[in-house]
């Protein structure tokens, strides 16, 4: 196993400048890019997986035919113009969508290989699996900061030996601890917009999920809350799946190891395109990839 | 570097003392010309006065800004004068009420009005004697036993309507919303029709409390639907997404978060019964003694006390009619004011 490990970092670093050779003005986003490969290639299991999604909101057809597989511990970034289907397709993979009045949806969702849709799927035990960030910030206002962490637990009936370990982990984890340690008791809404969204990354963290799905988990925030945050999908990255919708394509090039470009011509939304990141953002296949990524429409 | 002179906070914005002259001296001339004109005309009395100040007032008002900033500024004065005219006469029947009950509500109340009853003593008898212990005590059971049935099924209706969302919710909404137009008069002999009359069973505080709790269901539960609609449903897909099942969500999320609001609602409906008379006339049958048990026997209370002091008729009954008003309304004052304070603190953006 380490073997493999240290040959593919060798494989990297001997790609890494080629990439760089490769771009031009992207030159930084490759190297970026480059190294959260290195991440993509440690050995995976199978992980999420997509298989011919749609999704409709009463008769309006949202989605189309998103298949997409996402391997255990990388993270996938979607991007693309806004109405296009991206949270949609987001909230397919947890079970979310089901909340939306109206919805219906077709197709399978592997979670190791096993459907969340299949009948008698137990969907409590699908969304422990399957964590979520919201858009923006929504820390529970009855709870204090330390409750807010372990809210999963109460809420799904866990059972934890070390409640404060537990905290503390996840919270180190969502890169917040440090800030919060000595006001543990004040009330999670007291917090910056910035550590309001980490405390809700640390309260998905708290039910170890499997998978993260984050739902432009920086769209509310300022540049330096969003670097933290960037920072934090790095780390997760090394032990979760991660799956996150943006709309800033900087963000998608620093933190993703693969990216998937969907868009909507009129009709329902569709995946262009998916493959790594730094070929997204360095030469990808299809025009409109292109014409996105490069900011010339959307 | 240059030093820092000491600067002490103003604020521009504000009207200065001159503003202030200017417009105490338009008040006391619109005052003194409303007078005279009732003196030298055919008007008299309080309200056209009152009247032509305001007339007045508004109009020279009008004129000083309109000079000063232009006919838009003019509007302005109208409308800001208008919104006074408006709150005044608001505050005026409700200061009026407060005085006049707590100028003659203290009359009767002595240092045994809260610890006898009336069974001994005519309510025509002098203010010594008699109290209203067994009208408090009637009061008390009949609000804890409609808190007891109304709080559980206002509050699970409203969760029907706000999160289960279920079938014929819409029906249920306007049903409800119906059923808060009832007249009270109308509970009182649904409970007299439906329980009480032919069936061999008597007037008790229960029956009273059942019919006061058809009135004050529909008051909690539209309350708590509005308090309920107030939680973001961001919080209800957070807890969701954490895994936990519906009833969870509600019970450690949606709850929560609505706490003060739901204890307002339950407050407004106490309020909203507390001083019902004409229901309990039909079910509690009223009594002048004592009776603990709300289950078996006539029952007082403090409304029926009043309406029976009123009727009554002698200078005493009618000291002890206001003596009982006066509670109930330092009664109801409180809660209201339990209300305000429980839905004000604690507020977590």
């Amino acid at each position: 196993m380490s073997n493999t490990e240290k040959e593919d970092g060798s494989m990297n670093s001997t790609a890494t400048p080629a990439t760089g050779t490769r771009t031009t003005s992207l030159g930084n986003v490759a190297t970026a890019s480059a190294a959260a490969r290195a991440r993509s290639e440690q050995p995976v299991g199978s992980g999420l997986e997509a298989r011919n999604v749609h999704a409709w909101f009463g008769k309006y057809h949202a989605i189309s035919d998103m298949s997409l597989d996402f391997p255990t511990g990388t993270v996938t970034a979607l991007i693309g113009p806004s109405g296009c289907g991206k949270s949609t397709f987001l909230r397919t993979l947890n079970r979310m969508h089901e909340f939306i009045p109206g919805a219906a949806m077709a197709g399978e969702v592997l979670l190791h290989g096993k459907d969340i849709y299949a009948p008698g799927t137990d969907v409590t035990k699908i969304r422990l699996k399957i964590g979520m960030v919201f858009q923006k910030p929504n820390p529970f206002p009855s709870m204090t900061i330390g409750e807010n962490v372990l809210a999963g637990i109460k809420l799904a009936q866990l059972k934890v030996t070390n409640k404060n370990d537990l905290m503390e982990e996840c919270l180190e984890r969502a890169g917040l601890w440090n800030e919060v340690k000595d006001r543990l008791n004040q009330p999670g809404g007291s917090l910056s917009g910035g550590q309001q969204q980490r405390l809700c990354i640390a309260r998905s963290l708290a039910v170890r999920p499997e998978v993260l799905l984050m739902d432009e988990p920086c769209s509310a925030l300022d540049p330096g809350s969003t670097l933290k945050i960037e920072e934090t999908i790095s780390e997760l990255a090394k032990t979760m799946t991660i799956i996150i919708v943006t709309h800033n394509m900087q963000q998608a090039a620093r933190v993703s190891d693969y990216t998937a470009f969907l868009l909507s011509d009129g009709g329902p939304g569709q995946i262009v395109e998916f493959a790594p990141t730094r070929e997204i953002f360095t030469r990808p296949k299809d025009k409109r990839t292109e014409n996105y990524v490069t900011g010339r429409f959307g | 570097m240059t030093p820092v002179t000491a600067v002490s906070p103003i604020k521009p914005w504000r009207p200065t003392r001159r503003d202030y002259i200017v417009q105490c001296g338009i008040l006391v001339g619109s005052f003194l010309a409303s007078y005279l004109v009732i003196e030298n005309t055919g008007f008299a009395g309080r309200l056209p006065l009152v009247i032509f100040f305001g007339i007045f007032a508004i109009t020279s008002l009008a004129i000083l800004s309109g000079m000063k900033r232009g006919k838009e500024a003019a509007k302005d004065a109208v409308m800001a004068g208008a919104a006074y005219t408006g709150i005044f006469a608001l505050l005026l029947p409700v200061a009026s009420i407060l005085w006049t009950v707590t100028s003659r509500g203290t009359a009767a109340i002595y240092s045994g009005f809260f610890t006898t009853d009336m069974s001994q003593d005519p309510f025509s008898s002098t203010l010594d004697v008699g109290g209203i212990k067994h009208a408090l005590i009637g009061t008390i059971w009949l609000i804890v036993i409609a808190l007891i049935i109304s709080v559980p099924l206002g509050i699970l209706t409203a969760l029907y309507l706000t999160e289960i969302k279920g079938p014929g919710s819409a029906l249920i909404r306007f049903l409800v919303q119906a059923m808060s137009g009832i007249p009270s008069i109308v509970a009182g002999l649904f409970i007299y029709s439906a329980l009480i009359s032919g069936t061999g069973r008597g007037f008790s505080g229960f029956m009273g409390a059942l019919a006061l709790s058809i009135l004050m269901i529909p008051t909690v539960a539209r309350t708590a639907e509005e308090v309920l609609k107030l939680v973001p449903p961001d919080l209800r897909e957070a807890g969701l997404a954490l895994g936990a099942t519906q009833w969870k969500t509600v019970a450690l999320v949606v709850i929560p978060a609505a706490k003060s609001g739901l204890v307002t609602a339950v407050i407004l409906g106490v309020a909203r019964i507390a001083g019902e008379t004409a229901p309990l006339l039909f079910t509690t049958g009223g009594a002048d003694d004592t009776n603990l048990n709300p289950f078996d026997g006539n029952m007082g209370s403090i409304p029926f006390y009043i309406w029976k002091a009123l009727i009554d008729g002698s200078p005493e009954a009618a000291s002890r009619a206001w003596a009982g008003i006066f509670i109930l309304m330092l009664a109801v004052l409180a809660l209201f004011a339990l209300a305000r304070f429980l839905s004000r603190a604690k507020i977590v953006k």
